[in-house]
């Protein structure tokens, strides 16, 4: 049964009879009605009459007092009256409790939120700036310091992310080059065709496959694959307070955890670099082949004769200076973990944004450089 | 009873009875041939070594953890098998604090309490706000609480939340997970005090999954120990340390479980 209520006035007395189940689920229906009758009842002496209550829980014993509780503020002679011990027991037990609380944080001016967040953002990334800069020194230093003592290297380690951050993207890479390479000619070959010049696919494809596309997709893809699985595997240690006991046990954690990774991914990047970019070269062969009716043969034979092998080195060189960078901001992300689950994936995701980011402006650096010395 | 008033049923009735419980991952076995009873208006501890299973007896109960076999049954219903209407009507007769509060990160502490009432209930924000203030208060936490992000909490006044939030719907039974763990030996005292007087003054029935022994001595009505993939004890405590069984008798004669007993005697 559903919960009711009736109220009569007989000598400035008011008198509410509530009856039926005071439970949570049905207060919804009689509440708008109850709070106006607490409204119109406030002032006077009021009995709340509990004989025909069939069942309480604690929201409704709260709203029964909270009734109550607006007459008594005025006046002394309002009370409860009948009910079992029960609910007079559990009406009771709510009264202290009866305190309004915030819900939501205190407001404050999304102006000055907006002037907050700028401040506190372009603040955050001065520091970042400097603490990346300085966690590279680190690693420089310590990577100087076992370059005179290389029995410090830690051999197996290496090997081990050699294969786990660079032969296991092997797959992922030549897949994502071959169709880019393949995307690459088939666009070139439908915009060199107005100006009947679609053997040029061929320098179109070499050029950007070997100088940029091959490298630079290698690099995306280890940014977004490895780079993150160093920051979730430094971070996760950093959160079960490994490094703290590395540290304690003499332990140099830059030597133990970032330097193998570093040396793995810059030694592995320029052979997945060389992959993509033969992946790609492949791709757009192919696609010239079934599009352009120049034969692997022919492509060959143009590419030998019009793109020079200083195209290639442009492209490979930049691979170690890639690793390096994907490989010290996955790491420095992993050491910045704090504590929670929570800054675990944040650093993730600003591992993978930062290296990407620092990838591409070393690469417009490298293409500026390339254009001054003519390379 | 105050709560569940209108199922008239005797004390002495298991508001949970468990049966022939299986529950495995992979080829695993925590609990087999499992039987348990839960009675109506106690608090029952549940202990036993680590990798016993007491949170998966807990999850196997609350639905989170399907058994291989056997069957949960809850207000006479067997949760498993009475279909997504039953199952959801069966949840909301029950309160869940997790070991670690569980609250919504995203969420004031005073959001999360209202979001079951939202959810279930058909209330005004007004007197959801209202019902969750009086949930808060009655958790033991200070009305400027509710404003609060979980992370601005302390462990214990984010356990104190949970409770909150696992009040909010007025539930028969409230299920705690380890609710004294990480809590200093003050607030686990403390939160001990709180669970009995909710207990009494809300009659609650309580689930509670421990290796807390002074909350042992301090809360529990009944004690079930868990060991060799099933229930091999349960009873009263004094009952209960007196059984012999290897792990029973090193848990409560060992010094912990000596100077637990000491001070609650």
């Amino acid at each position: 049964m559903a919960a009711a209520f009736s109220f009569e006035t007989r000598d400035d007395i008011w008198r509410l009879r509530v009856s039926g189940e005071w439970r949570a689920r049905f207060l919804g229906d009689i509440d708008e009605d109850l709070r106006k009758f607490q409204a119109d009842s406030v002032g006077h002496d009021l009995i709340i009459d509990l004989d025909d209550l069939t069942g309480l829980d604690t929201a409704g014993a709260m709203v029964l007092q909270r009734v109550m509780r607006a007459c008594t503020a005025r006046t002394t002679a309002s009370h409860f009256r009948g009910g079992s011990r029960a609910h007079r027991a559990l009406i009771e037990h709510v009264e202290p409790h009866l305190q309004p609380c915030p819900v939501e944080p205190p407001w404050r001016d999304p102006f000055l939120l907006l002037l907050n967040r700028l401040g506190r953002g372009a603040y955050g990334a001065y520091i970042s700036g400097i603490k990346i800069l300085s966690f590279i020194g680190v690693v420089v230093t310590t990577l100087a310091r076992v370059a005179r003592d290389p029995k410090r290297l830690r051999v197996t380690s290496i090997a081990h992310h050699m294969e786990e951050a660079g032969l296991d993207a092997m797959p992922i890479i030549g897949l994502v080059s071959f169709l880019v390479g393949a995307v690459v000619a088939y666009m070139g070959a439908k915009t060199l065709k107005i100006f009947n010049a679609e053997i040029f696919t061929v320098e179109l494809v070499g050029l950007s496959v070997l100088r940029e596309f091959g490298v630079l997709l290698a690099a995306i893809l280890l940014a977004g694959r490895s780079g993150s699985a160093f920051t979730a595997q430094i971070g996760s240690m950093k959160i079960r307070e490994e490094i703290d006991a590395m540290r304690t046990l003499g332990l140099d954690p830059i030597e133990v955890l970032v330097l193998p990774r570093t040396i793995a991914l810059v030694l592995m990047t320029p052979i997945l670099a060389f992959l993509a970019a033969m992946l790609g070269l492949i791709g757009g062969g192919l696609v010239a082949a079934q599009a352009l009716d120049v034969s692997p043969v022919l492509f060959l034979a143009r590419m030998e004769e019009s793109i020079t092998i200083s195209n290639f080195w442009a492209g490979i060189i930049k691979a170690p200076f890639f690793a390096f960078i994907i490989a010290v901001v996955g790491c420095f992300q992993g050491m910045e973990v704090e504590g929670s689950a929570e800054s675990l994936g944040q650093r993730t995701t600003l591992s993978v944004v930062q290296s990407l980011f620092l990838v591409i402006v070393i690469d417009a650096f490298f293409a500026m450089f390339y254009l001054e010395i003519d390379f | 009873m105050l709560n569940g008033g209108d199922q008239a049923l005797d004390a002495d009735a298991a508001i949970i009875s468990i049966r022939g419980l299986k529950t495995q991952f992979d080829s695993v076995v925590i609990h087999d041939d499992l039987d348990l009873d839960l009675m109506r208006g106690e608090i029952l501890g549940v202990v036993g070594g680590s990798g016993t299973g007491k949170s998966v007896l807990m999850r196997a109960i609350i639905g989170l953890k399907r058994p291989t076999a056997g069957t949960v049954r809850v207000f006479g219903e067997d949760f498993y098998r009475v279909g997504e209407a039953g199952r959801l009507a069966i949840e909301r007769r029950w309160g869940v604090l997790f070991q670690g509060g569980a609250l919504f990160s995203s969420l004031t502490v005073a959001q999360n309490v209202m979001a079951p009432i939202r959810e279930h209930l058909n209330v005004s924000d007004k007197l959801a706000e209202e019902m969750a203030a009086l949930k808060i208060s009655m958790a033991g936490l200070p009305p400027d609480a509710g404003a609060k992000y979980p992370s601005e909490l302390s462990g214990g006044m984010r356990k104190r939340a949970g409770l909150a939030r696992a009040l909010a719907l007025d539930p028969e039974i409230v299920f705690l997970d380890e609710p004294t763990a990480g809590l200093d030996p003050i607030g686990a005292a403390q939160f001990d005090e709180l669970i009995v007087n909710l207990k009494n003054s809300l009659g609650l029935t309580v689930f509670m999954v421990t290796h807390d022994l002074d909350s042992l001595y301090a809360d529990c009505d009944r004690i079930a120990v868990l060991a060799e993939n099933r229930v091999i004890e349960i009873g009263p405590l004094e009952e209960v340390r007196r059984a012999d069984h290897a792990w029973i008798r090193e848990y409560f004669a060992g010094p912990r479980g000596r100077a637990a007993g000491m001070s609650h005697a």
